[in-house]
């Protein structure tokens, strides 16, 4: 198929970026979207022109590296893929694709269509994590019981990959379903709960220093998330919130 | 040639770690607080390691070439992680795991090494439960657990099919502790570019910062490399796209052995290619072959039908199907070890017997259990004479809790619906065995160049066991390294900071700005891909699933020549000074132009079948890999002499106390 693009090139931060116009032949519908991508690339290292600049890595939907606003949806109009899942029998010959970044304050443009999202990592610096020494003098791993439930919900709170597509989905650019994901990890599990007061004071005073936005319970985050991270974390975060509030 | 000293302690095999670490010396806590260690790669190996150290009291330094430690590859392993712990009550133990990765590495890893990893493989576990990773349970509220191959008890502890991903984020948030008390930090986006050497000691790096192009200096009393495998030599792998060998090239340049090069794990159950246009591969976790049943045609003219779509796999009847690893090894079935499972598949897809439009590629059908579940799962929530579409839904429902998310990329991949349809799968390249040379101390060969995870050549021989990755990866990180290399840097406590205004750094910082330049002005007629694909053929074709002495020739030479071309012809856009991809991709793929002519090199010498490693002139009648141990019970430890061709031969003979040398069978 034959696809018409529409990509945001910019050369660095502090350069102003625009929208460029490339057409590209002979897309087949089993390439995935970077696999086109690539096509694309390839084309243009033989025009002697720069090739386009976007994150990916582990190219099977887990790393987390991989972004684009494609057609004004983040990770595209396919539902719980990554970009680099997507693939192109989504699309039809003569389309047009416009392609951008994921856009917040917070993640600002490094190149073209890569977005600096350390601030994801400060936020889970603040407190992402349970205070056990790695060295391995611990208890049984089975001294503890934890009730199925709980263990499964904490899994599917534990599986973001820290995209930031539910940061790009978001009208106020919140990246409360990114914290509560990992706030609802620790949350549910009884190794979690020693430090739930202080976890959860430090990591929303983080995302708050980090310029993202508030919550207004759109729910675009939960729809557009490719890892289907359920809002009732971020309830379960305001109640966790609300809860260590009052007792500090 | 030289003899290697592995440095393994003397004592009963189950005594020498204990021993080992009562006997080493120790560095006091203050001064831990003088000493730094740069740790490069943030994956299991690197992240624990980086971690632990962090947490003893060392200032570490980690750097990745990721936007953040957390999307290291580690993340991308899906099926779980080994421990003898037994829950299961099976009957297994430490001495079990320890058998079970010797005989699966067809004895060619180290006893002492391995009986360690087996050792701290339970302590693993107890760790990432307590770090909050949210591992499988049963309804009882205990830890669950299943199988793996090349093994009889169920050993693997497992976080859906996301496993990696669990533990790398347990990893990441113990890494996040650290840098949040300022005793780690964090180079994301940075790149090694090179090992530099003070008095023939490692003591700092050469790297480049990916976003503005700067060329940096980072000194430290020891360097850590945890830089993953080298499979991407292949170009079609299912690695990430941006591992690589460079780290460990530059180190190898500078004086650390490379070993074993050929040993490259072909993981028996991948999507197959698709087009050429296909950057990498993905895995289906081998998990699925607890349930899954692999299957061709038995009639070549059903496959011939098959492939033209003529006739669908599932009108196929049971007695017309071939169930080719139960057939062949019916005491492991569908569970022997992935070097066995992955010849057998090519094996009936080279006699005519593949399943799709290439013809490589074989069916894993989850039909039977599917109603195994079904009924069960009727039975227990009480429903009486179910008709065969619940049971087929109930079962299907039972899948989906275990294997849903594997499913889901499946059907996004291929475009089919694998609850309906067999999935057909075919070998990929997967893991390198292969590594740099490390003692027990996981030192290499240069003096305070230390090697973790897959990167180091690994207690796995010629073959790794599933799920045993993640245990080393973790048990090198957490458990191991903390401990040896304190044994050399208690040396150290007087050094004082390492300055990075040296010849020394000079030399390497210049060495590496000539090479970059040398790539940006090279004669700019192919792009890095275009080399990349060339040389991933030549590995595949001439290096991969079955090797012989003429193909390998033929590879060493081409291999050679294809380098010669990039250095000449070679187009990379951009600038050295900015954000460039292109400039990084070749990098890399320079490195890899070297290791796969040693690569070649290496299964040239070894006239043996074992493992990984199949060489066709050394073969049984069935087709069985056919070993030499009394030539070849050796680790091939390569030294750098400038060119591949010059690279010396160092062996270290491995010495078996406590196992006897049989040959592998799982019939």
């Amino acid at each position: 198929m034959k696809l018409y693009l529409k990509i945001w090139r910019q050369k660095d931060a502090d350069s102003k970026g625009q929208m460029v116009d490339y057409e590209l032949n002979g897309v087949e519908g089993d390439m995935s979207f970077l696999e086109m991508l690539d096509v694309l690339n390839e084309k243009l290292i033989n025009e002697d022109k720069e090739p386009v600049e976007f994150d990916h890595d582990c190219r099977e939907g887990i790393c987390g590296a991989c972004s684009l606003m494609i057609n004004g949806e983040p990770h595209g109009p396919d539902r719980l893929v990554t970009t680099c899942q997507l693939h192109m029998r989504k699309f039809k010959d003569g389309d047009t694709i416009v392609i951008e970044p994921f856009r917040a304050t917070a993640f600002p443009v490094i190149k073209d269509l890569i977005v600096d999202r350390s601030s994801f990592d400060r936020i889970q610096q603040a407190g992402g994590y349970i205070s056990v020494n790695t060295s391995g003098n611990t208890v049984d791993a089975n001294a503890i019981p934890i009730e199925k439930e709980n263990a499964d919900d904490s899994f599917y709170a534990a599986a973001c990959i820290g995209c930031g597509a539910c940061v790009a989905a978001c009208k106020n650019a919140s990246a409360m379903l990114f914290t509560s994901a990992k706030v609802s990890q620790f949350a549910l599990l009884p190794q979690g709960r020693v430090e739930a007061t202080e976890r959860v004071l430090n990591m929303v005073r983080q995302m708050d220093l980090e310029g993202f936005g508030n919550c207004t319970n759109t729910g675009a985050c939960e729809v557009e998330c490719p890892k289907g991270i359920s809002l009732e974390n971020i309830a379960r975060m305001n109640r966790e919130y609300l809860q260590a509030s009052m007792k500090g | 040639m030289g003899i290697l000293d592995s440095k393994v302690p003397s004592g009963p095999l189950a005594e020498k770690w204990t021993k080992h670490k009562n006997d080493i010396n120790l560095v006091n806590p203050a001064n831990k607080r003088n000493i730094d260690i740069i740790v490069v790669g943030t994956g299991l190996a690197g992240g624990a390691a980086a971690a632990t150290l962090a947490e003893l009291g060392y200032n570490v330094k980690t750097f990745c070439y990721q936007d953040s430690p957390r999307r290291a590859h580690s993340i991308a392993a899906q099926g779980g992680i080994n421990a003898s712990k037994n829950y299961q009550g099976d009957g297994d133990s430490d001495y079990r795991l320890f058998y079970d990765t010797i005989k699966g590495g067809d004895y060619r890893s180290r006893e002492a090494n391995v009986y360690r990893l087996a050792e701290v493989s339970g302590n693993i576990i107890d760790q990432c439960v307590a770090q909050g990773v949210p591992f499988a349970r049963e309804y009882g509220g205990l830890l669950d657990n299943r199988s793996f191959g090349g093994v009889l008890v169920s050993r693997t502890f497992y976080a859906k099919g996301q496993t990696g991903q669990q533990l790398l984020l347990g990893c990441y948030a113990a890494m996040n502790r650290q840098i949040n008390r300022g005793k780690i930090k964090a180079y994301n986006r940075h790149e090694m570019l090179d090992l530099v050497l003070v008095d023939g000691k490692a003591r700092g790096i050469i790297a480049r910062n990916l976003v503005t192009g700067n060329i940096e200096r980072h000194a430290a009393h020891a360097v850590v490399l945890a830089t993953g495998g080298y499979g991407n030599v292949f170009f079609l792998s299912t690695n990430a796209m941006g591992s690589n060998v460079m780290a460990a090239w530059r180190a190898h340049r500078r004086g650390a052995f490379f070993a074993n090069p050929c040993f490259t794990q072909i993981h028996p159950t991948c999507i197959p290619v698709s087009g050429d246009h296909q950057s990498k591969l993905t895995l289906m976790s081998e998990s699925l072959r607890n349930d899954g049943r692999i299957w061709v045609p038995k009639r070549l003219e059903d496959a011939q039908a098959i492939r033209e779509g003529k006739l669908k796999p599932t009108q196929l009847k049971e007695e017309d199907r071939d169930y080719y690893l139960e057939r062949r090894y019916p005491a492991f079935g569908n569970l022997v070890p992935r070097d066995v499972a992955s010849r057998a598949a090519k094996e009936r897809c080279d006699a005519g017997f593949g399943v799709n439009k290439t013809g490589e590629a074989v069916y894993l059908d989850f039909e039977a259990a599917i109603m195994r579940y079904g009924k069960e799962k009727a039975l227990t929530s009480g429903l009486k004479d179910p008709d065969k579409d619940t049971i087929r839904q109930l079962g299907e429902e039972v899948i989906e809790a275990k294997y849903g998310n594997l499913f889901q990329m499946y059907e996004k991949i291929v475009d089919q619906n694998p609850y309906k349809t067999p999935m057909m799968i075919y070998p990929a390249v997967h893991y390198t065995m292969g590594g740099l040379w490390v003692d027990y101390n996981l030192q290499t060969t240069v003096p305070g160049c230390y090697c973790a995870g897959e990167a180091n050549f690994s207690d796995h021989g010629a073959n790794r066991l599933g799920a045993s990755a993640l245990m080393q990866g973790l048990a090198d990180g957490y458990f191991v390294l903390p401990y040896t290399i304190g044994d050399y840097l208690a040396d150290d406590i007087r050094t004082g900071p390492i300055p990075t205004d040296t010849p020394e750094f000079e030399k390497a910082e210049n060495d590496t700005r000539e090479r970059l330049q040398k790539l940006m002005q090279a004669g700019g007629k192919h792009s890095v891909d275009y080399y990349h694909k060339k040389l991933g053929k030549i590995m595949w074709n001439k290096c991969g699933m079955s090797r012989n002495e003429k193909e390998l020739k033929e590879a060493i030479q081409e291999i050679a020549e294809l380098r010669e071309d990039f250095w000449k012809n070679v187009k990379v856009p951009g600038s050295i000074d900015s954000k460039n991809e292109e400039l990084e991709k070749a990098g890399r793929v320079a490195d890899f132009l070297e290791l796969g002519e040693l690569f070649a090199k290496d299964a040239l010498l070894r006239n043996e079948s074992c493992g990984g490693h199949f060489r066709e002139e050394y073969q049984t009648k069935e087709g069985e890999a056919l070993r030499d141990d009394k030539n070849f019970k050796y680790v091939a430890a390569w030294e750098y002499k400038g060119k591949p061709s010059d690279a010396v031969l160092h062996k270290e003979d491995l010495v078996y106390e406590n196992i006897e040398l049989k040959t592998r069978s799982y019939k």
